[in-house]
C-alpha cells in the first residue's frame, strides 16, 4: 500500500487552484497531484504514490547508494 | 540519468555486499523490517535465504490492510450495505474477510464497491453522482494518509458535499514503540519503512535509539538498498552505537515532507487505535478533526456492528508482532492461499503471509 514509484514529469497544468503534473512512469503517462510538491517542476523525477507525487528524488543521492561499495572501506 | 530500478539489481553489486554480510557470523541478529513492500521485496529477491541462516529477517506489523482491526473491517462492510452509499477504497481490502461476509462479497450480491487506484477518483465519482453519498474506507500509513487529507481538503474547496471519508489511519512510530515495550520478540535493529519516512523523516524515529538503544536503517525497497541497510544494521549493532541512519537518501530527508504534515495536522487528529494483532496503542491512529466533520463517515453515518471476531486458527496477529513466521501458521498453504484466504495477511499483496506463499513457500528448508 504505501508503494511508490519513480516517474519523470512531462508537463504541468493547473486546473481551479490545484497543479497537476503528467509523469511518465517507464514509459506510462499519468496525472498525478503535486499538492504535497508545490515546487516540482518539469524535467524533475518524482516519486508517485497513489495519484499525488510525494517527493522529488534526487539523483546524486541515487548515484551514491549505487557506489556504495567504492564509498565503504572493506574493514569497519 | 539513472533509471532508478534496474542498476538497484545488479547481481554484480549484489555479490560482494553479501560477501560482506556473511562475515557477521559472530551471533545472532534479528531484524525486523516494519514495511509491507519490505515484505514483499525480502520475499521476491530471495533475501531472507540469501543471507546466512544466523541473520534473521522478521516480518512485523508493516502491512495496514493486515493492522486494520476485525471491527473496522466489519464497519466498512456496513456502510457498502447502505443503497445510499458508494464506497470507494483500494484493491487490496476487497476481499479482506469480515466476520460475516468482505467487500467482495457484498459487491457481488449488488453493493456499490468500487476500486479506485487514487481518491482523487473517489472524489470525480462523488461529483459525477451528485444523488448518492461516495464514503472513501481509508486504510494505510503515514504515507497514503496525505492524500487522503488532501482528498478532504479538496473536496471542501470544490464544495463536493457528498464525500466523506472512514477513517481507520495509523501511525508507524507507536507501533514500534508498542512492539518494543512488550518484548514479546527480540529485535536488535529495525529495517524502517522507506515511503512513510518520505512524509515523516527520519527525526520521528530517534526514539528508538535514544530510549530504547536500538538502531534503525530507513531503506529503499530495490535488493542492493535491502542488502546496504542490512549490513549498516549489523556494523551498528556489532559497535553497539545505536543510531538511525538513512539508506535511502534519494527520497527520504530528516524533516520529511512539511506540505504532507501540514495537511495530516490540519484534517486529523492523533487518537488511539486499535490494530489487530497489538491490540489498543494509544495516540497510533488519525480521526478525522471536528473542523472537517461533514466529511467523516463515521459522524455521518451511524454504523455499528453488533460483534466482531477474528477468523478462527488464523495467526495473522502473531504473524504481525513477529512471533510467528507464516509458515508456522497451521493452516499456511494448507486452508489458507491468496485464492482462498482465511486471514489479512494472506489477502494483502503486501501481507507477509501472501508474500511467503508467493515466493518463499518452496525455498524452506524443512526443520
Ligand atoms: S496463513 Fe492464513 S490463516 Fe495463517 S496467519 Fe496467514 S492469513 Fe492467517
Amino acid at each position: 500500500m504505501c508503494l511508490g514509484v519513480p516517474g519523470k514529469i512531462v508537463s504541468i497544468e493547473e486546473l481551479a487552484g490545484f497543479r497537476l503534473a503528467e509523469v511518465d512512469i517507464s514509459g506510462t503517462k499519468r496525472k498525478v497531484s503535486l499538492d504535497m510538491l508545490p515546487d516540482a517542476q518539469v524535467g524533475d523525477y518524482v516519486l508517485v504514490h497513489a495519484g499525488y507525487a510525494v517527493q522529488v528524488i534526487d539523483e546524486e543521492a541515487a548515484k551514491e547508494t549505487l557506489n556504495y561499495l567504492e564509498q565503504i572501506e572493506w574493514s569497519d | 540519468m539513472v533509471r532508478l530500478i534496474d542498476e538497484f539489481r545488479d547481481p554484480e553489486l549484489l555479490r560482494p555486499l553479501l560477501q560482506r554480510i556473511s562475515s557477521y557470523d559472530d551471533r545472532n541478529y534479528s531484524l525486523m523490517e516494519v514495511c509491507g513492500t519490505h515484505t514483499v521485496s525480502i520475499s521476491r529477491f530471495g533475501i531472507r535465504s540469501a543471507v546466512p541462516e544466523n541473520i534473521k529477517l522478521l516480518s512485523g506489523p508493516g502491512c495496514p490492510v493486515c493492522v486494520t482491526s476485525q471491527q473496522d473491517v466489519d464497519k466498512a462492510i456496513e456502510l457498502a450495505k447502505n443503497s445510499n452509499i458508494i464506497l470507494a477504497t483500494f484493491g487490496d481490502m476487497m476481499k479482506v474477510p469480515g466476520t460475516k461476509s468482505s467487500l467482495a462479497k457484498e459487491k457481488a450480491k449488488g453493493a456499490n464497491v468500487v476500486v479506485c487506484y487514487s481518491t482523487r477518483e473517489a472524489l470525480d465519482i462523488a461529483e459525477e453522482h451528485p444523488e448518492k453519498e461516495v464514503v472513501f474506507y481509508g486504510v494505510g500509513f503515514e504515507t497514503t494518509a496525505p492524500t487522503v487529507a488532501f482528498s478532504i481538503l479538496e473536496a471542501k474547496k470544490r464544495k463536493i458535499k457528498n464525500y466523506s471519508v472512514f477513517s481507520t489511519h495509523k501511525l508507524v512510530p507507536p507501533a514500534l514503540r508498542a512492539l518494543l515495550d512488550s518484548g514479546e520478540v527480540r529485535i536488535d535493529g529495525f529495517i524502517l519503512p522507506g515511503h512513510v519516512s518520505v512524509i515523516i523523516g527520519l527525526k520521528a524515529y530517534e526514539f528508538l535509539s535514544e530510549e530504547y538503544g536500538v538502531p534503525g536503517v530507513v531503506s529503499g525497497f530495490e535488493p542492493l538498498d535491502i542488502l546496504i541497510t542490512i549490513e549498516m544494521l549489523l556494523k551498528q549493532i556489532r559497535s553497539k552505537k545505536a543510531k538511525i541512519e538513512n539508506q535511502y537518501k534519494r527520497t527520504v530527508t530528516y524533516d520529511g515532507n512539511i506540505y504532507a504534515q501540514k495537511a495530516l495536522e490540519e484534517v486529523f487528529k492523533i487518537d488511539d487505535a486499535e490494530w489487530r494483532g497489538i491490540g489498543l496503542i494509544p495516540k497510533s491512529g488519525l480521526a478525522i478533526n471536528e473542523e472537517f466533520e461533514d466529511f467523516d463517515a463515521s459522524k455521518k453515518f451511524d454504523v455499528k456492528v453488533p460483534y466482531s471476531i477474528e477468523p478462527p486458527n488464523c495467526s495473522c496477529g502473531e504473524v504481525l508482532r513477529g512471533v510467528k513466521s507464516p509458515f508456522e501458521c497451521k493452516l499456511f498453504g494448507k486452508g489458507c492461499t491468496p485464492e482462498h484466504p482465511v486471514g489479512p495477511c494472506m489477502v494483502s499483496s503486501e501481507g507477509a503471509c501472501a508474500a511467503y506463499y508467493r515466493f518463499e513457500r518452496y525455498t524452506r528448508v524443512v526443520d
